[in-house]
């Protein structure tokens, strides 16, 4: 059963064929890329806003984006429960839209941190990593200047409490330490999903680890859970020689 | 009308722009120096006659583009 993934291209998006090659090339779906000034979003199961620097990053990364035509549709498919997942500047834009509770601060250490780090899952149990174990640790590589997470303490408990936080960063152990927490990310968040379970959003890149020629396919079960997901598959996957 | 606004992080949300320039003043002696914040200042001219129209406008832009008002806070000033 072959899915349709939407995966929407903003004026300086530059992360969206990375994710279009790991759906169709890897994954065998069809993908749908689509411009930023499209209003119409038809018959499409999943969208992906990918990383990049839309806009420049100008104003406040994510900012001006949000505001793009193509994000009405966006919203109302969210609304209707359609899968959405927001990779990097893609999580950005959907905390400007509101999609997602909270904001983005200038990383702490005020520089651009590009490398692998390791990103634990806090909830196995979402759409989106269904196949991965609550507890499993990933290699995952990061590239952001503005990835440290910050949302008011009521909102942070009421995540906390309803599993909200997906990822978080942690040793290569699984231990949550602030030595594990490059950007200063508010309880070493990494990814959250929205309260309906339909939303996700992660600063790291899964789509640059999930083809075993990249040395690295920790982050392919993302996909997989989606697609699962989406064929309302409850069987478990195990990855082979993950780690 | 004219609108000088500017936008600064709300206090108590870390800024670390400011802490950097802060140890900077240091550096160069300015002891006396504390609490740096930085923020942003923009100009926008606005194509309004009316005093309270342009004022509503303003209020506007800043509250849905200029200013992220889960950490940022604004403040502005119009002129004619």
């Amino acid at each position: 059963m072959i899915m349709k993934i939407g995966v929407v291209v903003f004026p300086g998006s530059n992360c969206d064929h990375d994710c279009q090659h790991v759906f169709k090339d890897v994954l065998g779906q069809y993908v749908e890329m689509i411009w930023h000034k499209e209003t119409l979003l038809a018959g499409l199961d999943a969208i992906v806003l990918p990383g990049g620097f839309s806009y420049g990053d100008y104003l406040r990364t994510g900012a001006i984006a949000r505001f793009s035509p193509v994000m009405g549709a966006v919203r109302e498919f969210a609304k209707k429960g359609g899968m959405v997942l927001g990779i990097c500047n893609g999580f950005q834009i959907l905390l400007e839209a509101g999609l997602l509770p909270g904001a983005m601060l200038r990383n702490k250490s005020l520089h651009f941190i590009c490398k692998d780090v390791s990103v634990k899952i806090e909830n196995a149990a979402t759409a989106f990593t269904g196949a991965y174990e609550s507890g499993q640790v990933l290699k995952i590589p990061i590239a952001h200047a503005d990835g440290n997470y910050y949302t008011d303490p009521v909102t942070l408990a009421a995540m906390q409490a309803n599993a909200q936080i997906v990822f978080r960063y942690c040793t290569p152990d699984g231990r949550v330490t602030p030595e594990a927490n490059s950007n200063g990310s508010l309880d070493n968040i990494a990814g959250i999903i929205n309260a309906e379970g339909n939303v996700l959003g992660m600063m790291p890149h899964p789509e640059r680890c999930a083809e075993t020629v990249l040395g690295n396919e920790d982050g392919k079960l993302i996909f997989l859970s989606m697609l699962e997901s989406l064929k309302g598959n409850k069987k478990q996957l195990k990855m082979v020689g993950a780690g | 009308m004219k609108a000088k606004i500017h936008v600064t992080l709300k206090q108590g949300i870390l800024d670390p722009q400011g802490k950097a320039i802060e140890h900077a003043l240091d550096s160069l002696g300015f002891k006396n120096a504390g609490n740096v914040r930085v923020g942003k200042y923009m100009e926008v001219d606005v194509h309004e006659t009316d005093k309270a129209k342009a004022d509503a406008a303003v209020k506007a832009m800043c509250e849905k583009l200029l200013a992220n008002t889960i950490v940022e806070e604004y403040r502005y000033e119009l002129t004619a």
